[in-house]
């Protein structure tokens, strides 16, 4: 997985996944290009015309809390979001980006802000502020997620080991 | 030997796990309702799987757009029953109910299970003493397809609620104050296992509207204990073998919080976040256009019988709307036999499908624009109930039917001494 860059979409804690993309559309079409024109518009209206293919969701505590859609991480994916970084995540949003291959990063992002130039490195767990010039050390990847990230997604996960391969023996 | 986490993944992984652990484990239940079944039949297929492992451990439920209000919706209720009869799993089509009713009224969950669901209040259970937990489509499809799922075996937070409940409040109160003083991210990854004399006093109903809300602050279970009157809930709807687990004396929790409930006010959460919760004394007298009962939280027989006895003989206010989702047909039809519908229609109530009803926003009740609503669902966020310019508040049943008689947020301990 190679370093991605791209500019920073700020958000603040407890970011819930009604927020990402409400119930009032998601039950509506299984269309995720068609969605995704509806991402964050009940706490940030327009938010779609703002997205590069690339940029980033950048968060504080909590991020993807509440509903388990596994739309939100696909509409982010078809917004152009390029991975989402955030001090902590709630845990089912966390293992649906896994899953449908969005990277999360976990990061100290309170000196990131509103349009900073980023450049995130997975692999590396390093997040670099090309803006302000800092660098930021992220919290690894769970050796397990690692795995299903790297395969693809947990489809292809599946698909390539014939079943999970994520025990230690 | 462990928390009660660890002991029933530990059975299930047929090893011993730890809190940290990473384990592959057979599922007893799935579950997916109709805004997550769409995207776990395109996961199915992604894997180019032909077949679910254990298809009558499968329920589709079609709950939270139902009946269909619109043509798109009501091509993706056809798309699931033709995959539930393609593959022989059970369905629970329009009016049936809500899918966290549904799983332990029909006897599908017992205690000592690990049961997933496309839903993240599938954490219902863990008051049946079941390690139930809400996972997206992609997990939920491998697990159709594997029959099993992996877990990191979480940690645990021991609460110990000591006391009597006063007159007034309910397992609903029990819930917002936690969600108050643990906040939104406070069990993040974590179990939760709740004990304590003020659970031991109530029904299995009552103790499920806690576990509901547990996923509030961030828990993926809250586990209660396998006691007699879950014994007795389970042998009513099943003939099937089932063995309570407990925790070991020597398990080892993140934290235990002990407090005692004799002093708790009727709690309501203000919006936006559920964990923006008050004593109701803060907020009474707030004006309300919409209330709202029903729903996985406190659409039960006893949620119903609360509510009606409380706007027996009376009128809900002057313009103002009483919606209430009975959470199944068997809910429904216990209420009609015991009145509670008769009552409640009487003073003004209109009853919808067993549902969902409007708390995701979909059908069947989205507030106009400024309005204040206030609900006995799980949720509050902006824009829950398909208007962000609506506020909503949540609070007991028994709140809610109170405040709809007075027509703004109202403390009930007025009528219930």
């Amino acid at each position: 997985m190679s370093a991605m860059k791209g500019k920073a979409h700020t958000f603040g804690d407890n970011l819930n996944t009604d927020y990402v993309i409400s119930g009032k559309y998601k039950f509506k079409t299984l269309d995720m290009n068609e969605l995704a024109k509806h991402v964050m518009e009940d706490i940030r209206p327009g938010f779609y015309d703002e997205i590069k293919k690339g940029d980033f969701v950048v968060a504080g505590e909590n991020l993807g809390a509440g509903s388990s859609r596994e739309q939100a991480p696909l509409v982010l994916k078809a917004a152009g979001i390029g991975a989402v970084v955030a001090r902590s995540f709630a845990r089912i949003f966390y293992r649906n980006c896994i899953n449908v291959g969005l990277p999360v990063v976990e990061v100290d992002t309170s000196g990131i802000e509103e349009g900073d130039e980023l450049q995130v490195d997975i692999a590396a767990g390093v997040v670099k502020n090309i803006t302000k010039g800092v660098t930021l050390e992220a919290r690894p990847l769970p050796p397990v997620m690692m795995k299903i990230l790297s395969d693809g997604g947990l489809a292809e996960h599946l698909k390539k080991h014939g079943g999970f391969a994520l025990e230690e023996e | 030997m462990g928390t009660i986490s660890e002991k029933i993944l530990s059975a299930h992984a047929g090893k011993e796990v730890h809190a940290g652990d990473i384990c592959v484990v057979p599922v007893d239940f799935m579950m997916s309702q109709d805004g997550t079944t769409g995207l776990t039949i395109k996961a199915f297929k992604q894997m180019e799987a032909q077949r679910i492992a254990n298809p009558k451990k499968y329920a589709i439920v079609i709950d939270h757009n139902s009946p269909s209000p619109m043509e798109s919706v009501s091509n993706i209720h056809k798309e699931m029953r033709e995959f539930a009869d393609s593959q022989g799993s059970l369905i629970y089509d329009v009016g049936e109910g809500v899918c966290h009713q549904l799983l332990p009224e029909h006897g599908h969950v017992l205690p000592g299970n690990v049961v997933i669901g496309g839903d993240s209040h599938t954490c219902t259970y863990g008051a049946l003493n079941v390690f139930a937990t809400g996972v997206g489509s992609t997990d939920l499809a491998a697990a159709l397809v594997t029959g099993k799922i992996w877990f990191r075996v979480p940690s645990t937070i021991k609460f110990v609620y000591d006391g009597t409940l006063p007159s007034g409040t309910y397992s609903k109160d029990v819930i917002l104050h936690m969600c108050r003083t643990l906040t939104a991210s406070g069990a993040t990854y974590k179990a939760l296992e709740i004990y304590g004399t003020v659970i031991d006093a109530m029904s299995v109903d009552a103790r499920m509207t806690i576990s509901n809300m547990v996923v509030e602050v961030g828990a993926k279970v809250g586990l209660m204990a396998c006691d007699g009157r879950v014994r007795d809930y389970v042998r009513q709807r099943t003939n099937a073998p089932f063995k309570g687990v407990e925790a070991s004396g020597s398990a080892i929790y993140d934290r235990v919080i002990r407090e005692d409930l004799t002093d708790l006010a009727p709690q309501i959460a203000k919006p936006h976040q559920v964990d923006n919760v008050v004593d109701v004394d803060e907020v009474a007298g707030i004006e309300l256009d919409q209330v709202f009962i029903g729903t996985c939280t406190n659409g039960r027989l006893e949620d119903l019988k609360v509510a009606s006895e409380i706007l027996a003989g009376k009128s809900i206010a002057r313009n103002l709307r009483l919606i209430v989702a009975p959470a199944s047909r068997n809910v429904l039809l216990d209420a009609m036999k015991e009145g509670y519908i008769d009552k409640l229609v009487r003073a003004g109530a209109t009853v919808i499908a067993p549902s969902c009803g409007p708390c995701v926003g979909t059908c069947n009740g989205v507030p106009s624009n400024d309005e204040t609503v206030l609900s006995t669902a799980n949720r509050n966020f902006k824009g829950r109930m398909g208007n962000t310019r609506a506020e909503i508040y949540l609070s007991s049943p028994a709140t809610a039917a109170y405040s709809a008689m007075l027509g703004h947020i109202a403390d009930v301990r007025e009528v219930q001494k």
